[in-house]
């Protein structure tokens, strides 16, 4: 994108900002410029660098190459605390508010006003301040009112409260709508035009492009750490965004698979838990790779979880191999012959302080035990585990001492496939399964699935990686919000098209109801 | 740093291999699972020569005596410790067993007074007891997510009242006498000169040990102990074994009320009173982690060994029972610091 303001003249700019991250280029000569009271939309895939280019602002990284300028001076923060003193605001997705305390208290952590020559807070004085911050984001409660009893629009108004309350030139929203209802979205587009009024810059990152294209003056897109295009709104459409946000052909990284798909194995009917997901159905055969496509937060994982018994759901039926599945717990998900990939595989996928055979063998335990007493047979037990962590190709000889925390994360996750793998299930639930992992260890990952699937399995592959989705499934199912909004054919893969459906809501909201196929 | 220094080839001093040797071999016993015995076996060497009375047969034999009871009920702890949990409740569990074993078997109206069963029964009713405690317990930190620390401490609160209303209400004393010969050999008695009490330990010793190092519920408590989410996605009934954990240290504490009533005689609401710092201390510094997933029967037993001597030789010198606390307080947080630095050598061996 060439800048508007070529000459300089903006009062945000960056300029060719570079960045790697363990030799991988994750930004690439990145530019912007944000003038006074104006909106820029940053939008772009996972991992497209927009959160890398973030953080650089906030001086959270350093840029390797590359400079940035405010208001005519050079901009070099080297924490978050230099953008806050040059007056840059960032308001995240997940908010960074103490719950515990009030909202004056919120506002003014990073330094209470003391009693004159006392290290007592002014209460008095925070209170005060903090109703006139309240009263310009209309937000009506008094100071001392706890902030976990606030919604999560009303606590992004608190945030908003905090930038103003330290004099924030820029603002910077991460994903600010995903968790609001359409009420307090539209609340927050009014503040965010009288922040504007008030000469503020906003960068607002989303991937609800009916929203960017609303509250923003101009948009850019990245992909891939580069900028792949963008302008004023006037010449902006949904269409021509995403067509830049997919940009490039599915590459060669995606080993080819005959696809013989067989009985269904896994059907799952009007599925609802209120708040979390609503009136899934879907069918997975053995011999098939089923896709799940959506956003953050539009339930994929959340249908994971209540398939594998983790989470309830209040009504519709799930039925493996023909036999209805009741009352599913993990320990009957797996009689049943279902595994679960999780999402974050440090929090539940792995003993991170035990071995890797201690690891592997969790799952299977039971079948290793003899007699009355349980005991287990540790000879045969370590034979499989050494031959299942083989098939995977996991990276080390010592399975019984080397523990998983020194493994790299390629070799971790293929750790918790061979843990799934040593019960031979027919049934597998990936959630984000390369996730975090380099692209070396993605291939085996994509080979160890090819494999599954070849020996007959059943794949729900779950990722926000609309490429991985159009490379290794059969067919894409695409959530939006808990509900199911379309489905997508091999053959008929069109990346665009599945973003579009990912990201409809609030947009087209009649017709994606007819579209919805079952 | 002075390791690399030390590992450069040096030709003209002689005495750097010997440093180099002494430092590794410190090392190696600070890294050493089984530390605790290591300083025991130090600590007796140094009082040796001031009260040489602690090598006599009398002091070892007495050692052990004392050891046994204190050593089952920590191995129950061992258990809760090893999930991650904690049981404060087992003084609680050996004052209430034992009154309550005692009132069913004393010849001053027991309810089972004279009877075949009034063993049997008696010896049911002190297991029972505990396992009922430890399953509420077990039910509480499960069902209502309640943190272990708080269940536990209530019940330790409540039941040491309990006992006391109990005995009064059983007996005109503070405590319940009378009780049959063959149930106070249990903790006083000998086998062919063996205390009874010893076999009973080992029993417990090896049980447990068996259960934690070659079962699967004992790969279960580990999992649950590093990371019980991971565990619970794996398939592992999280809640049954954390339940049946907190059995376990019940049972255990009933055992050792066993032990402690037959050896006074006198089932009393007052039993195990003071040991509750000692139960925990001593699973600690045996290396058991009270952050869960790390813990061994064998290092309890170092863990138990080592409180015990430093108890004895104390008594022998004759020190008041506030100086026996003091400084067995300090020789605690001194263990604790060690294995603070074995933790951190460890890292850096990892790093």
């Amino acid at each position: 994108m060439t800048p508007p303001h070529a000459g300089g003249e903006a009062f945000l700019q960056a300029r060719e900002l570079s960045k790697s991250f363990f030799g991988v280029k994750v930004l690439k000569e990145v530019g912007f410029t944000l003038d006074k009271g104006e909106v820029l939309g940053l939008v772009g895939e996972n991992g497209s660098g927009k959160s890398t280019a973030m953080n650089i602002l906030g001086g959270i990284h350093q840029p390797d190459s590359g400079q940035m300028t405010l208001a005519g001076k050079p901009y070099r923060p080297t924490g978050p605390k230099d953008a806050q003193r040059a007056g840059l605001a960032f308001i995240h997705q997940e908010l960074n508010l103490f719950e515990n305390l009030s909202i004056e208290e919120n506002v003014f952590i990073s330094g209470f006003p003391k009693r004159r020559g006392l290290p007592l807070i002014n209460r008095r004085k925070i209170g005060k301040e903090t109703k006139r911050l309240l009263d310009l984001v209309d937000l009506g409660h008094p100071p001392g009112t706890r902030v976990g009893k606030l919604s999560q629009g009303e606590r992004q108004l608190v945030e908003i409260a905090k930038a103003l309350g330290f004099d924030a030139k820029v603002i910077i929203f991460d994903e600010p709508t995903t968790s609001l209802s359409r009420r307090e979205s539209e609340k927050l587009f009014t503040i965010v035009g009288r922040l504007k009024a008030q000469g503020i810059g906003v960068i607002y990152i989303s991937h609800i492009l009916g929203d960017v294209l609303r509250v923003c003056d101009s948009v850019q897109v990245l992909r891939d750490g580069a900028v792949a295009g963008g302008g004023p709104r006037a010449s902006m459409s949904i269409d021509k965004i995403i067509s830049m946000m997919v940009g490039r052909k599915i590459g060669n990284l995606f080993p080819p698979r005959e696809s013989h798909p067989g009985e269904v194995v896994l059907d799952v009917a009007g599925l609802t838990q209120p708040g979390v997901v609503k009136d899934v159905s879907l069918s997975l055969r053995s011999g098939e790779v089923l896709g799940v496509s959506g956003l953050m937060g539009a339930g994929r994982s959340e249908l994971a979880r209540i398939l594998f018994g983790l989470d309830p759901f209040k009504s519709g039926t799930i039925t493996v191999e023909r036999e209805p599945l009741e009352n599913p717990s993990p320990e009957i998900c797996m009689a049943r012959g279902l595994a679960f990939l999780t999402e974050d595989r440090r929090a539940e996928g792995l003993l991170m302080e035990a071995s890797i055979r201690d690891n592997v063998a969790l799952s299977s335990l039971n079948s290793y035990a003899r007699g009355l007493s349980h005991r287990l047979s540790w000879p045969k037990l370590d034979r499989d585990v050494a031959e299942v962590s083989d098939k995977v190709k996991v990276n080390t000889s010592d399975y019984i001492r080397m523990l998983v925390k020194h493994l790299s994360g390629g070799n971790q996750q293929k750790v918790v496939f061979a843990k799934w793998l040593l019960r031979q299930p027919s049934i597998f639930i990936l959630d984000e399964p390369t996730r975090g992992i380099d692209v070396g260890a993605k291939l085996e990952v994509y080979k160890i699935i090819n494999q599954l699937v070849l020996d007959g399995a059943a794949i729900l592959f779950i990722s926000s990686e609309m490429e991985e989705l159009i490379g290794m499934c059969d067919r894409i199912m695409v959530m939006n919000r808990g509900e199911v909004t379309g489905f997508h054919e091999r053959g008929d893969f069109d990346g665009e098209r599945i973003l579009e459906t990912a990201m409809s809501v609030g947009l087209r909201e009649p017709e994606q109801a007819d579209r919805k196929e079952r | 740093m002075p390791i690399d220094a030390a590992e450069t080839p040096v030709d003209t001093k002689v005495e750097i291999p010997k440093v180099r040797a002494f430092r590794r071999l410190l090392e190696r016993l600070i890294l050493s699972e089984y530390l605790v015995f290591y300083i025991t076996g130090v600590y007796f060497l140094i009082v040796w020569p001031i009260v040489p009375e602690i090598a006599s047969f009398s002091s070892l034999r007495n050692i052990l005596t004392d050891m046994l009871p204190l050593l089952v009920v920590a191995i129950g702890q061992t258990f809760v410790l090893i999930v991650a949990g904690i049981d404060l409740s087992v003084t609680g569990v050996i004052a209430m067993a034992s009154v309550v074993g005692a009132s069913i078997m004393t010849s001053d109206g027991g309810y089972l007074q004279g009877s075949a069963l009034a063993i049997p029964v008696g010896i049911i009713a002190f297991l029972v007891v505990g396992g009922l405690i430890g399953g509420f317990n077990g039910w509480c930190v499960t069902r209502l997510n309640m943190p272990p620390i708080i269940v536990t401490l209530t019940g330790m609160m409540f039941l040491g009242g309990a006992a006391i209303w109990f005995t009064k209400a059983h007996s005109p004393t503070s405590s319940i006498a009378g009780l049959p010969r063959a149930f106070v050999a249990i903790g006083g008695g000998t086998f062919a000169g063996v205390p009874i009490a010893l076999f009973v330990a080992i029993a417990v010793v090896v049980v447990a040990h068996f259960l934690l190092s070659q079962t699967v519920f004992g790969r279960w408590l580990y999992a649950i102990g590093i990371n019980p989410k991971a565990a619970k996605v794996s398939g592992v009934p999280v809640d049954k074994a954390i339940l049946w954990a907190f059995v376990i240290s019940g049972v255990c504490a009933a055992i050792t009320s066993m032990l402690l009533t037959g050896r006074l005689e006198t089932g009393t609401p007052v039993l195990g009173q003071r040991i509750l710092l000692d139960i925990i201390a001593a699973v600690v510094i045996g290396g058991t982690s009270l952050a869960g997933g790390k813990g061994k029967i064998i290092w309890t037993v170092g863990g138990v060994l080592f409180l015990v001597t430093i108890d004895a030789s104390l008594k022998l010198l004759g020190s008041s029972l506030f100086i026996v606390f003091a400084v067995k307080g300090g020789v605690i947080l001194l263990a604790v610091g060690l294995d603070a630095m074995r933790q951190r050598i460890l890292a850096r061996g990892s790093g």
